[in-house]
């Protein structure tokens, strides 16, 4: 039982990753980014091009994404996603779906439909004995240390520093806030580029733990959009604590019967939406 | 005495036209399996389903103003409803389709309670998760094959020729219903109030509409809708899996079709079905390159001709074959007051909100 619990914290973890991208992306213009789990793909599939460009280490590869991932995020905000923004959610879906099938066939096309992982030089398999009969994988732990840096820093971010207050700005009210000197246009491309170098790190993360496909990114964006909800709106603890229960609830539904761990996953979701739609920990309204 | 001056005019004579054109291909469509080749009628009740799916994502979004991507849950719903039906109760499967798309309409109503707790772009991902529980259970049950899926054997004592020809003749027939099932709402008490909800939710409401149960009746006919083509498709196809059902390439092809074809209008996704047609044909042996340029072009129209390729002509040359909007004509006998006293009403008011004026500018 500890164990199953463990194991869903350490996937909780994965899943805060997934996830804060597209609470940031949401919390500041209200955009749903439906390719966000594909974004995740690309970025585990640009780490594994680069080591093989680099050659061998995966941690130089990540560090030779990260500020591609920044300038990417940054120029797909600035030059074709702020033109979708609005009171209508019509024209971000279909430009970030059709996003979502250019990416996944291009991935089909360049890497074909194998699986892959990124190669980390045997840190993957390392793990560290807890007691008699329990152990962690040392990747799993750092990955859930990333998480809770990221969720931190996120959080200081927004509390704590002018940035981050002239996001909420533009959050509650562009209009005002452009009246104030801020440039919105620019505020979101920021935002944006920001939750691309999280996506980066949680494709890279990914593609080290497990293995990537150019299908996967649907699944993951479901996993992260759940775990935005459970967690409720505007807090990225809240999101990392939605991504803990989505973890944990998967571990135990796999523990009962392999077939059924995600569907219980997407059961407590939405029995949470219909019992608490606004979400577990939600700050703002 | 205002009132006897005018007239509210609800068609063109381009309608009148459309509606004639229309009612004539529909018989000449009908005599197909008398003179064509059976491989046309298959592509049709292929090609039928995809437009009727597109059709119902279109009332949703387009003019119910919710954007789902998990209208693919009632299309394999309708589908397997209609498959255990035939295998296990034994009942005709053609009777079965429309059994099957009344499941699908009935079991909208549990998962709306669900799925209307969301909104915006989150009612799009919220109900793609629903689409995924749908998938994920049909494929735990050994019943109908698990996750491989089985076979629909009800026909078997059919013969090849009937069955092509009574699929068919049942997909003409569903398009020609789905069209007409879309313009009445549409044309009805009902499709004005929608009208007025996807334009102002908060307006409407304080005009007495009834929003919530306006919505929940669009959800459950697009629910309907889209498991008849479910239903339909797999009576076609004989072969059902959890994959192939509940697919999100059902949504994706719909967007597809509706973005193109114009949103918001009933013309939208019959010219989107006529060019998702025709570039399958002439394109899909491209495999993911052809998907990558569907892809893209949605992306590119999106952005840069919003209003689709019907929503163009409409706005061009003012084209309208399923009018929906009520225009106000000063009755002849009428000019002359109106001359001697100006009145602010010019000779052609739109009094409803016409979708292309209302959303897409």
């Amino acid at each position: 039982m500890i164990e199953t619990l463990l194991q869903g914290v350490l996937l909780g973890g994965l899943y805060t990753l997934f996830a804060l991208g597209q609470s940031l992306m949401f919390g500041v213009m209200r955009l749903t980014n439906t390719a966000q789990g594909d974004f995740i793909v690309l970025a585990a599939f640009a780490v594994i091009a680069a080591q093989a460009g680099v050659g061998g280490s995966a941690w130089l590869a990540v560090l030779a994404v990260l500020p591609l991932a920044f300038a990417g995020g940054y120029a797909l905000q600035r030059f074709v996603l702020n033109g979708t923004l609005g009171k209508d959610p019509l024209p971000s879906l279909v430009v970030t779906f059709g996003l979502a099938v250019v990416i996944q066939n291009l991935l089909l096309q360049l890497f074909s439909a194998d699986p892959r992982s990124i190669e980390t030089g045997g840190f993957n398999i390392q793990g560290l004995q807890l007691g008699e009969s329990l152990s962690v994988g040392a990747l799993p732990l750092a990955i859930l240390g990333v998480a809770l840096a990221a969720t931190a820093a996120l959080q200081w971010l927004f509390g704590a520093t002018s940035l981050g207050r002239a996001f909420r700005a533009v959050s509650d009210d562009a209009e005002i806030a452009g009246l104030m000197g801020l440039d919105a246009r620019k505020l979101y491309a920021l935002a944006t580029a920001i939750a691309f170098v999280l996506i980066a790190i949680a494709g890279a993360l990914q593609g080290m733990r497990t293995t990537v496909a150019p299908s996967d990114g649907p699944l993951l964006l479901l996993f992260a959009f759940e775990a935005v909800i459970i967690g409720g709106m505007g807090s990225f603890w809240g999101t990392l604590a939605g991504a803990m229960i989505l973890g944990i609830t998967q571990q135990i539904g796999f523990r009962l019967d392999p077939g059924w761990g995600i569907w219980f996953g997407h059961i407590v979701f939405l029995a949470v939406l219909v019992l608490r739609p606004q979400g577990l920990f939600p700050k703002t309204r | 005495m205002m009132a006897s001056n005018y007239s509210v005019q609800r068609a063109t004579p381009l309608s009148h036209a459309a509606g004639a054109v229309g009612a004539l291909l529909v018989l000449v469509a009908a005599s197909l399996p008398f003179w064509g080749e059976s491989s046309w009628m298959r592509e049709f009740v292929e090609i039928g389903c995809y437009f009727i799916f597109a059709m119902m994502w279109n009332l949703l979004a387009g003019y119910g103003g919710m954007v789902s991507i998990g209208q693919q849950a009632f299309f394999g719903f309708g589908g397997y409803v209609m498959l255990m039906l035939g295998n296990f109760a034994g009942i005709n499967p053609f009777v079965a389709v429309v059994l099957g798309a009344l499941a699908a309409g009935l079991v909208a109503v549990p998962v709306s309670f669900v799925a209307f707790r969301l909104s915006g772009g989150y009612f799009a991902i919220g109900t793609w998760v629903i689409a995924e529980v749908f998938r994920l259970s049909f494929a735990n049950v050994s019943a109908v094959g698990g996750g491989s899926g089985t076979t629909l054997t009800a026909l078997r004592g059919i013969e090849r020729a009937t069955r092509e020809s009574v699929t068919y003749w049942m997909a003409l027939g569903c398009v020609v219903a789905a069209i007409a099932l879309v313009y009445l709402f549409l044309r009805g008490k009902r499709g004005l109030a929608l009208l007025a909800i996807r334009d102002n939710e908060v307006a409407a409401e304080s005009q007495g509409i009834a929003v919530r149960q306006t919505k929940l009746a669009v959800y459950v006919v697009a629910a309907f809708g889209a498991g008849l083509a479910g239903a339909l498709y797999f009576v076609g196809n004989l072969r059902i899996s959890p994959d192939a059902a509940f697919s999100v390439n059902w949504s994706a092809f719909a967007i597809f079709m509706v973005v193109i074809g114009g949103i918001g209008r009933i013309e939208g996704p019959i010219v989107g079905a006529l060019v998702f047609w025709a570039l399958n044909k002439f394109f899909s042996d491209y495999g993911t390159w052809y998907l990558l340029g569907l892809g893209l072009l949605a992306i590119v129209v999106t952005l840069f001709f919003r209003q689709g390729l019907w929503g163009y002509a409409q706005q061009r040359w003012g084209w309208s074959l399923f009018p929906t909007q009520r225009r106000l004509v000063l009755m002849p006998d009428a000019t002359a007051t109106a001359a001697r006293r100006p009145l602010p009403a010019a000779q052609h008011t739109d009094l409803t909100l016409h979708p292309s004026h209302a959303k897409h500018q």
